[in-house]
């Protein structure tokens, strides 16, 4: 917006959102979707480094062919709690609940969210939904696998299922909340001027997936409620025992969980786009297209479920049809991935962190992406189903693709967030060694999978040692990639240089106000008159001042 | 989806108008009911397909059930229905004792509704139509004959809990309505509950011709 109406604000601001209130009540009782998002920002570091954890114990199992380090229903917990942890607790909440909190107001001109009470109640909800869990955890866990298929979870074990149900049901609604008020803030709290094709595509990736977390959180809630009912009650739904289906449960828990792989990756989307358009000194290549392409992922994200279910004894009819509209869902996602190219081409490329971690984003939900087309085919699917080749898939979308969206919009926004600049040798660094240590994790899977390596074993054949190992020793690099930001972001919110209002010469309401931003988010009501993304393709001239601070 | 109130304005820090604040909180409480309706559509669904597949079970069982109850609760809901419109309509007409006597109302119908499920659940678990180890049922295919009675019990019980939230905050809603809380300006809340009440209503309108009337002519 080189045209824009706002005045310009001070570079250093003297108070802010950080100081403008001091002590533990102005935090946990705050109604500021920034600190709403700070507090998000913590906890879900919380249960991204437990869930973590889980992981380094599961590649330390598997770096033998032997079950050595834990016995088997030891080893089955781990893996439950891993994918709890992390999809329920870190990925689903990630990106919209930290960043999106942060930015959604900002992006659109608006003081908060539409309804900042409730944004504070859905961060407890989901705190208290993640205490349950880690209660559960404590308890002895569960080991039904993140995916609670019935009649096992309801007859078969003896583990924690209801509590960590009742976590997971908890956490949901705070989903649900989370999603309602981004929806009732775009459709109703935009700056003048701001019509719907001139949103950022990061709000257009959110409102995407507000859709989600609306339509499905609530099928995979009543399904845990069943699934609880007839685990305490004996009220049958599933059990074959009381007259049910169980492959029911499948139907109703992927119609959810499905959908919910789109939760986690179109924020991730909605990030890159910003960071390849503000590094290409761009705008977005076919802004139209890619906003879409949001919604048709949304869309038709809900048509695909039974894709988890082709060797579930599902008819076989419906097995096509959910085949061919599994393909179809890499039609949007291509579009994404083409037109991000489209905009890098003959672009003004700067090699920032954020960037690194954009283009590596792109690579790594590209192969991710077409592995899935690849398991959507049914011959293939029957053969690699529960091995690792689904691990390596699945990893390649919400690892490479989510927490790489995530670390880079985190990069990006740092600046906006804490007002300070992180260190740029060792923020570079991190990138390339999460980039490496996730391939030499992840790539040996799919051989791993294709070979017939079953997921969910702590033990496997001596011939398959050689590329667990390599597994295993990606994971300890993908390890200290991790920890690489927690050290300088922590560093950086004390000893960081100051950043300026607008450090990488950004498009975007959000850079137009100070950094951190003051309270009410604007000293006056910014007026949009422009389409996003109006870089000239050179580079700015305030880029390279805010390089040398 | 009540609206902020910071001391004696009723408009929020962050919304520019009362018009701005009154559709934020009409679009959020929609939000929230097609949430509701997929929370609900699982039930629905299983109750499909179950329905499609044991029809003989399902309609043996469903003739157990007490049309005369299920008919009364029917019209005290719809009737509660109507004197929640009305408690609205006192609202945005500025007359606090009318909302306050149709809310009044409404809590009553609401809880004659509850006390009639009640009635209905206890015959049910003196009939062993509760499923679980002693439930035991005269008729063709008893087994999926218990699918019929969990969907049943999963279903109203659903339904009732929300009835009893319901009246819940409706009786911590009267004194606010006696003290005049809801204007002609800002009736957000009030609104946003009667929404709601209405939602609940509609649900047991597909609940009863699904549980109580189908193949009932056999």
């Amino acid at each position: 917006m080189t045209s824009s109406p706002n005045p310009v604000p001070a570079e250093f601001p003297r108070t802010h959102y950080l100081n403008a209130a001091y002590g533990l009540k102005s935090w946990l009782w705050t109604r500021d979707h920034k600190r709403i998002a700070l507090l998000y920002l913590v906890s879900v570091s919380v249960f991204f480094a437990l869930g973590g954890l889980m992981a380094v114990l599961i590649r330390m199992e598997l770096a033998t062919p032997e079950g050595d380090f834990f016995q088997p229903d030891v080893y089955n917990r781990l893996f439950t709690m891993h994918g709890v942890l992390m999809i329920f607790f870190f990925l689903i909440p990630g990106i919209p609940a930290v960043l999106g909190n942060f930015l959604i107001p900002l992006m659109i001109g608006a003081k908060d969210l539409a309804f900042p009470r409730i944004n504070l109640l859905s961060w407890y909800l989901y705190t208290i939904g993640g205490a349950f869990t880690l209660w559960a955890l404590l308890h002895g866990g569960v080991d039904t696998g993140w995916t609670f298929y019935t009649p096992l979870s309801t007859n078969y074990v003896n583990t924690a299922v209801l509590t960590v149900g009742v976590g997971i049901f908890i956490a949901g609604f705070s989903s649900i909340l989370t999603g309602l008020n981004f929806i009732v803030t775009i459709h109703r709290m935009r700056a003048p001027g701001l019509t719907w094709f001139r949103l950022p595509l990061f709000v257009w990736g959110h409102y995407a997936t507000s859709i989600i977390q609306i339509l499905g959180t609530p099928v995979v809630a009543i399904a845990i409620l069943m699934v609880a009912a007839e685990r305490v009650l004996h009220i049958g739904f599933f059990d074959p025992k009381l007259g049910g289906d169980p492959v029911l449960f499948q139907h109703l828990f992927w119609f959810y969980s499905h959908p919910a792989v789109y939760i986690m990756i179109l924020p991730a989307m909605g990030v890159i786009s910003e960071l390849v358009a503000a590094f290409s000194r761009k705008p977005i290549f076919g802004y139209k297209f890619v906003a879409f392409a949001s919604i048709g992922i949304a869309v038709l994200g809900f048509l695909v479920w039974g894709h988890h279910m082709f060797v579930a004894g599902q008819s076989i009819y419906a097995g096509v049809v959910f085949s061919v509209l599994s393909m179809l869902v890499a039609v949007p996602s291509a579009v994404k991935v083409f037109n991000w190219t489209a905009t890098l081409y003959k672009g003004s490329i700067s090699w920032d962190t954020p960037m690194l971690y954009a283009l590596g984003f792109i690579g790594l939900f590209t192969i991710g992406g077409l592995t899935g087309v690849m398991l959507a085919t049914l011959g293939i699917d029957a053969h690699v189903h529960d091995t690792y080749f689904i691990i390596a898939h699945f990893h390649y979308i919400m690892v490479g693709g989510a927490i790489m969206g995530y670390l880079g919009g985190l990069h990006y926004w740092w600046p906006k967030i804490t007002g300070r600049m992180y260190p740029v040798f060792w923020s570079k660094l991190s990138a390339l060694v999460i980039f490496i240590g996730f391939n030499v994790t992840f790539f040996p899977q799919f051989i791993l999978g294709y070979l017939g390596m079953p997921r969910r074993y702590h033990s496997y054949p001596p011939e398959f040692q050689v590329l667990n190992v390599m597994s295993s020793a990606g994971a300890t690099i993908l390890g200290i990639g991790y920890l690489m930001p927690l050290v300088y972001f922590v560093w950086s919110m004390r000893y960081g240089p100051r950043a300026t209002a607008n450090p990488w010469g950004a498009t975007g309401l959000e850079w137009q106000t100070t950094s951190p931003p003051p309270v009410e988010n604007f000293a006056y009501p910014p007026v949009v008159t422009a389409p996003p993304y109006t870089y000239e393709a050179q580079p700015a001239a305030g880029k390279g001042a805010a390089r040398v601070v | 989806m009540s609206s902020e109130s910071h001391g004696p304005s009723d408009l929020a820090h962050h919304f520019d108008s009362y018009e701005q604040q009154k559709e934020s909180a009409t679009l959020g409480m929609w939000t929230f009911l097609v949430t509701e309706i997929l929370f609900f559509g699982g039930l629905f669904a299983a109750y499909s397909l179950y329905r499609s597949l044991y029809p003989e079970a399902f309609r043996a069982a469903s003739h157990s059930l007490d049309i005369r109850l299920g008919a009364f609760n029917t019209a005290v809901l719809i009737g509660s229905s109507l004197t929640m419109a009305l408690a609205v309509r006192g609202g945005q007409t500025g007359k606090p004792k009318t909302t306050f006597a149709m809310l009044l109302g409404t809590l009553l119908l609401g809880s004659t509704f509850l006390a009639v499920k009640a009635v209905e659940y206890a015959d049910k678990f003196t009939h062993h139509h509760v499923p679980g180890p002693s439930f035991h049922f005269e008729g063709p295919d008893a087994p999926h004959a218990q699918l019929f009675f969990s969907l049943y019990f999963g279903m109203t019980g659903l339904h009732a809990l929300h009835m009893v939230i319901g009246a819940a905050i409706l009786a911590f809603m009267l004194r606010p309505a006696l003290r005049g809380a809801w204007t002609p300006r800002n009736h957000n809340f009030l609104e946003g509950f009667g929404l709601y009440w209405h939602f609940v209503d509609l649900v047991w309108i597909f609940l009863f011709p699904l549980l109580y009337l189908i193949g009932r002519h056999h």
